[in-house]
């Protein structure tokens, strides 16, 4: 019997559940040397905003134990060249687009969903929503519920019917449940569950920072058990709402965790920098191992590990 | 696997589990030599290769960058790549601990190269510690272009000067400094590289060092009107452009400067476009700031 290793993800159908990360695979051009872009389930662009970003000032990364902070800052040429230069040269390769948007006010997300509103090729919206709201004293948007919610509803408001939007979430809440319902009652069709955690390297040798900006989001299979416990907690809570997991992947074993614990599909981020081809062989472990678990269907092992303790076993 | 068409960033690069074929302490540093395909007839001196460390379980995430110090195809048609690698943290101090017939996963080649002249022109190549890896390939490369080659190492000390002999054969005069003065001028290639500059009526410069060094050196070529094609040194997590860590301020052709990568649009670049800047910010005038 041959796996159906399609999935499906905020209404949408993808072929097979592996995804790159959004800022984790530039602009899709530098990985299409080493592999086939349409070998993936889609690929999730970096976070574009309205203007061209210079992003922050070098050092922008550290090593960390299995894992790295990053500044990056979102470094990026503005949604107007985004749209004349990336989507159609990703449109041409025949990638499945996932764009992921990020704004500094909230009318910065109604601006990005109406530019993106009618552009054709394009799979869904990420909207990341793990930015400091300028208007509200530099809060991030996704650790509260309230401007949360504000973000979604105003890109669901603007994007029209058609386009699924998928939240973006930051694990660095109090209770990730509740920001999670507020998103989904905002209209968002999926959640992207986990961004990076904020973290803080000290050279002992400059004594100071490593970073310029101090801190940096912390990646890599470091946050694993913390994406894990994240996409369990909010598909216990929301099962019907698909999640897209992220957060240390780097082998099939460990997509397969986040989909047992309720993820419908996968974005491979970090991993990438340490072997530009991680998202395929995550994609072709990840296969064989639900094959060796004897299922038909991939979308039967999402949220699997929540069965109840006596539930029968998988036959 | 090098794919067709319009692939354009780094279109010769291969990602190859690759074995250790020597291993040699030499001063400072250890010159390795891998066994690769044939890629190394595509490598260029500038290129770099992009290694990971630390094995299978490694907890050390990222790539590690370093120059081709040369590449070759023996007679048998094996393809050869050689490094000189300095053991600084501890994804290089396992790389210099790997065994003769231990492998690594490496890709190569990345990034730009040196820009060869068409016409022989008189040259100045500058290496500060083991930035002066690159610059034998290309002394090699220019000589047979016919041009002069004039050389300035600098380090500390006398340990961290790498200068093989053979080296040596392809240029007109090879100055060495060292801060402590265990091995020829005492100072830095700064106080030297103005003299040679004007005693041989140098055209272009060629550096590779640490970036207080291309800094410096950009300022003496701007101020003599030379060229100057420097290989730069940023913080690097994944070496294809994939990560955005390894931006420099760099003016291009439109009149901005941008933020610039500088594993596919460096490490090679012309020393008088970068903002050479120690500020931990980005400077006023940068694209998007
Ligand atoms: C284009 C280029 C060419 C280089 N050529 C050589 C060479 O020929 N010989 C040599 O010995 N070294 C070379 N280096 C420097 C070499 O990459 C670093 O020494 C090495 O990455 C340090 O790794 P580590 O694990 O020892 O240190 P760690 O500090 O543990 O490294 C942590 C992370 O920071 C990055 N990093 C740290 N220092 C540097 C650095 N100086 N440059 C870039 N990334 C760094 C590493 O890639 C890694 O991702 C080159 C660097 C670049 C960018
Ligand atoms: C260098 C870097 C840049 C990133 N840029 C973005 C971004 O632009 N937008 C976004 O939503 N997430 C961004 N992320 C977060 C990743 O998409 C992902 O959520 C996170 O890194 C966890 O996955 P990983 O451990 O597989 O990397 C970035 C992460 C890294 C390491
Ligand atoms: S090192 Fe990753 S983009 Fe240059």
């Amino acid at each position: 019997m041959s796996l159906d290793f399609s999935t499906s993800l905020a209404g949408r159908r993808f072929p097979n559940p592996i995804f790159t990360a959004s800022g984790c695979a530039g602009s899709g051009k530098e990985l299409s040397q080493f592999f086939d872009l349409t070998d993936l389930g889609a690929i999730v662009t970096k976070s574009i905003m309205i203007k061209p970003r210079s992003g922050r000032a070098t050092p922008r990364m550290a090593e960390t134990p299995s894992g790295m902070l990053n500044s990056i800052g979102l470094q990026g040429p503005g949604i107007d060249l985004f749209l004349e230069n990336d989507i159609p040269w990703l449109r041409d390769q025949g990638a499945r687009i996932i764009v992921s948007i990020a704004g500094e006010t909230v009318e910065d997300y109604a601006v990005l969903a109406r530019k993106l509103r009618h552009v054709s090729g394009i799979s869904a919206l990420e909207v990341n929503i793990s930015c400091p709201n300028v208007e509200n004293r530099g809060q991030v948007f996704a650790c509260d519920p309230a401007t949360a919610a504000d973000a979604i509803s105003t890109v669901r408001r603007n994007i029209g019917g058609e386009l699924p939007i998928i939240a973006k979430l930051s694990p660095d809440v109090t209770d990730i449940v509740s920001i999670a319902t507020s998103v989904v009652s905002a209209g968002a069709d999926g959640l992207a569950l986990i961004n990076t955690l904020l973290g803080m390297v000290i050279d002992t040798s400059s004594m100071r920072p490593k970073l310029s900006q101090k801190t940096g989001g912390l990646s890599g299979p470091a946050i694993r058990p913390v994406a894990v416990r994240a996409i369990y907690q909010v598909h216990a809570a929301l099962p019907k709402v698909p999640i897209l997991g992220m957060g240390g992947v780097a082998c099939g074993r460990d997509a397969l965790e986040l989909v047992l614990a309720g993820a419908s599909a996968v974005s491979v981020g970090t991993a990438t920098f340490g072997d530009p081809t991680a998202s395929i062989r995550v994609k072709n472990e990840l296969e064989v191992l639900c094959e060796q678990r004897g299922f038909n269907s991939f979308s039967d092992l999402v949220g699997y590990a929540h069965r109840a303790e006596d539930a029968n076993e998988h036959e | 696997m090098a794919r067709e068409g319009w692939a354009m960033i780094n279109p010769k690069a291969e990602q190859i589990t690759s074995e250790i074929l020597s291993n040699k302490k030499v001063g400072s540093y250890n010159h390795m030599v891998f066994a690769v395909t044939d890629l190394a007839a595509h490598a260029r001196p500038g290129n770099f290769v992009a290694i990971a460390v630390g094995g299978p379980a490694s907890s050390m995430v990222l790539r590690r960058a370093f120059a081709i110090y040369r590449s070759s195809i023996r007679a048998d048609g094996q393809g050869l790549l050689e490094l000189v690698v300095a053991a600084s943290g501890a994804g290089s101090t396992w790389l210099t601990s790997q065994k003769v017939g231990d492998t690594v996963d490496l890709i190569a080649p990345l990034g730009t190269s040196f820009g060869i002249p068409t016409e022989p022109v008189r040259s100045l190549l500058i290496g500060g510690g083991y930035g002066s890896a690159p610059l034998f390939a290309l002394a090699e490369t220019l000589k047979a272009r016919g041009c002069r080659v004039d050389m300035v190492l600098g380090a500390s000390t006398a340990a961290k000067i790498y200068a093989p002999l053979e080296g040596k054969r392809s240029v007109s005069s090879l100055t060495i400094t060292t801060d402590d003065g265990s091995a020829g001028v005492q100072g830095r290639v700064s106080d030297v590289i103005p003299r040679i500059i004007k005693d041989n009526d140098v055209e272009i410069i060629y550096s590779c060092g640490p970036m207080a060094m291309l800094e410096a050196i950009t300022k003496i070529a701007d101020s003599f009107d030379v060229l100057h094609q420097c290989s730069v040194e940023e913080s690097m997590a994944c070496g294809i452009g994939v990560c955005m860590t390894c931006v420099l301020p760099v003016l291009q052709d439109d009149g901005t400067i941008r933020m610039t990568r500088t594993c596919i649009d460096g490490p090679v670049m012309d020393g008088s476009k970068v903002t050479w800047t120690t500020s931990r910010e980005i400077p006023e005038g940068v694209w998007g700031k």
